[in-house]
């Protein structure tokens, strides 16, 4: 098993090598460090001199890839390349261009991130999967046909929509919940509530039809059939076959998404002014903050891999037909 | 059955709506002094105001909503400005409220205004009850004909065309309603500068559209050939192609687009002097966007082709055709490809969905295209400052979600429909 796990992580670090040199490529090769100097300089006269030493004080004077002016491993190593690289592999990200660390920062704005996406996501496997459990039983009659409809209408409004009417509806109308903000521990429930709402019904079109072919695919099962001829009631076979059997698909797409919690709501947060990882990254985009946006791709990834990496190993672990090897 | 008629209606609406969008091809008419000199009937038709700027055949027909420009805010139907503003009159400064300037024009008095929609809506009905009789005649004409010289040899499923008749007749309604209306009064309102929002809404449309086409036009060879080929050779070509998009796909996709985006917009304000126009500046963002788009969402469906191609390579057909000396690439076209289309079509209407719905929430982050592009997006984004407004400012909002939710449904309910046509297993 532990052999197993030390493989599935060595076989993650090629990938997490290709997303810095995405990253890398995005942020030094197609935008140069002679345009960020420009660009953050301002449009005004910029000497040569003066790009130079915005480059030096930022150690980004070194060239991309090879150094030919150094000897030996130092003609790779003593490169932009490499030095970011192994920046970003430290989890050293620097200092955005407010001057704040980056780090301090993420770690900080972690919490109200998962005070939101751990309860909606939750909620929304539960009651998808209740939903489709409730649909699988009455298969063909007005109510599966019905529900999917709904989920079909559910699934084809847009996510802004949701969050837009449920502010004015039970913020501005109603008063039932404060319109935006953030509060931590207890009291910051009510701040919490419509937003976690939102996601999880936002969230039940594509949930309830993805679960509900998975469960009518395990209907169709020879074994399925032996447990009818039993005598088993289908309340039965649905919870005891069918669920159980169906929770290895809904498994792999699931677990993936767990370490990316971490990351946050984009749309969610920036809309109910929650001080999470999510609004962080939109501020950064809108205020052109290379240095959050490039730490923010870097941890969304490794948390990604991260997500493969326990999706093994959950798999490993509840089927028995899957082999440690 | 009922779900079925219902189904294949917005499943004809869907057809509709894309036929719709294909015939107002956005060309863009020079109106100037050279295409007045090429097209000297095309004058008559354009407004004087509008002569000397760009104008798409789509303008042509809804000239009088580019013009009908009001001041202000003003809600659908009304005929007063939605905000009171400051008048001088004889009797010192009053606050009033003051008329539109192209709304119920024709009405002697406000109070009129329910009866003239009404007779207005019932003219329009009835004239587009006329239209589709004329079309349902039409295409009776050939069915009959089809009828008659039809291989008996060949059973085909009757298609339902009540459905369809009715989803046409409903469509039908509404573009003449709106059509015939708008001449009158604004139907969906106006926005902050008196701009009217069905116009933005209708213009919005390409944009939607486009993001939506090229895009999933962008990621199919790519997703086509890389999952096809992963599928069948095996090996170290599936291993360099998963290699490829577990990379791509482990940056989070909204993040990747908006860093792509950033870098695009930095490239884009250092080199301010590569575009002649604003205009030609916000086309080419708009191009790069689908461009990064596409780049960044076909690994899901390649990922899905290679998997499929791996259990049809194993099926006795494919290994027939291999005993009969057929190369690879003859094997792919005649044996994999047709028997992945369907995937390939199901997967290509969801993306199309999808990228609609992404097209807003990209545009609010602030990463979407150029905030001079009508897109429903941006009106969205517009709208949304308004909200603390009292009364609030609905209308642009909610038709930029209604367009939206009609197209994209439109797109759900095809693409389940063709999955139920095409997947055996589905019955």
């Amino acid at each position: 098993m532990f052999a197993y796990i030390v493989r599935r992580v060595l076989y993650a670090v090629p990938i997490l090598i290709g997303v810095n040199f995405i990253t890398f490529a995005l942020f030094f090769m197609v935008n140069t460090p002679d345009d960020m100097a420009r660009a953050q300089l301002g449009a005004k006269q910029t000497t040569p001199e003066m790009i130079a030493a915005w480059k030096q004080e930022r150690g980004y004077d070194k060239p991309l890839f090879v150094n030919l002016e150094a000897e030996g491993v130092a003609q790779i190593t003593d490169t932009l390349f490499t030095q970011e690289s192994i920046k970003l592999f430290k989890f050293e990200f620097g200092q955005s261009d407010a001057g704040r660390q980056i780090s301090a920062d993420i770690y900080e704005r972690m919490w109200p991130s998962l005070a939101i996406a751990l309860p909606t996501f939750i909620l929304g496997l539960l009651t998808a999967i209740s939903v489709a459990l409730l649909v699988v039983l009455f298969r063909g009659t007005v109510l599966d046909t019905a529900t999917m409809m709904l989920a079909v209408t559910i699934m084809s409004i847009s996510g802004l929509f949701y969050i837009i009417a449920g502010q004015v509806l039970f913020s501005k109308l109603w008063h039932w919940v404060p319109i935006s903000g953030y509060q931590p521990g207890i009291e910051g429930i009510k701040f919490l509530i419509l937003p976690i709402l939102i996601g999880v019904f936002a969230g039940l079109g594509t949930g309830i039809r993805w679960y509900r072919s998975i469960f009518l695919e395990e209907m169709n099962k020879d074994y399925i059939r032996t447990a009818r001829a039993k005598g088993l009631d289908e309340i039965k076979v649905l919870f005891r076959h069918v669920l159980r059997n169906g929770m290895l698909p809904i498994l792999t797409g699931v677990v993936v998404v767990i370490p990316t919690l971490f990351m946050g709501s984009l749309i969610m947060e920036s809309f109910f002014g929650i001080p999470g990882l999510g609004s962080y990254t939109i501020d950064a985009i809108n205020a052109q903050d290379f240095g959050i946006v490039k730490a923010m791709v870097f941890i969304g990834s490794v948390l990604y891999i991260l997500g493969l990496v326990l999706t093994d190993i959950s798999y490993t672990i509840f089927d028995p037909r899957v082999k440690l090897s | 059955m009922a779900a079925v008629v219902v189904l294949s209606t917005y499943f004809s609406l869907a057809l509709l709506d894309s036929v719709h969008f294909k015939i107002n091809p956005q060309k863009k008419l020079q109106q100037g002094p050279v295409a007045s000199y090429v097209n000297p009937y095309l004058q008559d038709w354009v407004d004087p105001q509008l002569h000397g700027k760009t104008l798409s055949l789509l303008d042509l027909f809804t000239q009088h909503l580019i013009l009908s420009t009001e001041r202000t805010y003003s809600a659908p139907f009304a005929l007063q400005e939605y905000s009171s503003s400051i008048v001088y009159t004889d009797n010192g400064v009053e606050q009033q409220f003051k008329q539109l300037q192209y709304a119920g024009q024709h009405l002697d008095n406000p109070d009129e205004i329910f009866k003239d929609v009404t007779i207005k809506s019932i003219y329009a009905l009835v004239l587009s009850f006329f239209i589709t009789l004329a079309i349902w005649l039409v295409h009776g004409y050939f069915r009959i004909k089809a009828y008659i010289f039809r291989d008996i040899s060949v059973k085909i499923q009757p298609l339902s065309w009540n459905s369809f008749y009715l989803a046409l007749l409903t469509v039908i309604f509404v573009l003449t309603w709106l059509f015939y209306l708008s001449h009158y009064y604004h139907v969906l309102g106006t926005d902050k500068v008196g701009q009217d929002v069905l116009y933005q809404s209708i213009k919005a449309i390409r944009t939607g559209v486009m993001i939506g086409l090229l895009t999933t036009l962008v990621m199919l060879p790519l997703a086509l050939i890389l999952g096809i080929s992963a599928g069948y050779f095996k090996g170290w070509i599936d291993d360099i192609i998963q290699y490829l998009y577990t990379t791509l796909n482990s940056i989070p996709g909204v993040l990747l687009i908006a860093a792509a985006v950033l870098v695009m917009q930095s490239i884009l304000n250092t080199h301010s002097d590569w575009f002649g126009s604003t205009e030609e500046r916000a086309d080419m963002r708009l191009l790069f966007l689908i461009l990064i788009l596409g780049i960044t969402s076909w690994t899901g469906l390649c990922r899905l082709l290679r998997a499929e191609t791996l259990k049809i390579s194993q099926v006795e057909y494919v290994a027939a055709a291999k005993a009969f000396g057929l190369g690879g690439f003859s094997i792919i076209r005649r044996h994999i490809m047709p028997n992945l289309m369907h995937l390939v079509l199901i997967a290509l209407v969801l993306d199309f969905s999808g990228l609609v719905l992404a097209e807003a929430v990209l545009s609010y982050v602030g990463v979407g295209v150029d905030p001079t592009t009508p897109s429903w997006g941006n009106m969205i984004n517009q709208a949304r400052l308004e909200m603390a407004r009292e009364p609030m400012v609905w209308w642009s909002l909610a038709s930029a979600f209604g367009f939206m939710f009609i197209l994209v449904l439109a797109a759900n309910l095809f693409s389940d429909r063709v999955q139920w046509v095409l997947d055996p297993r589905a019955h």
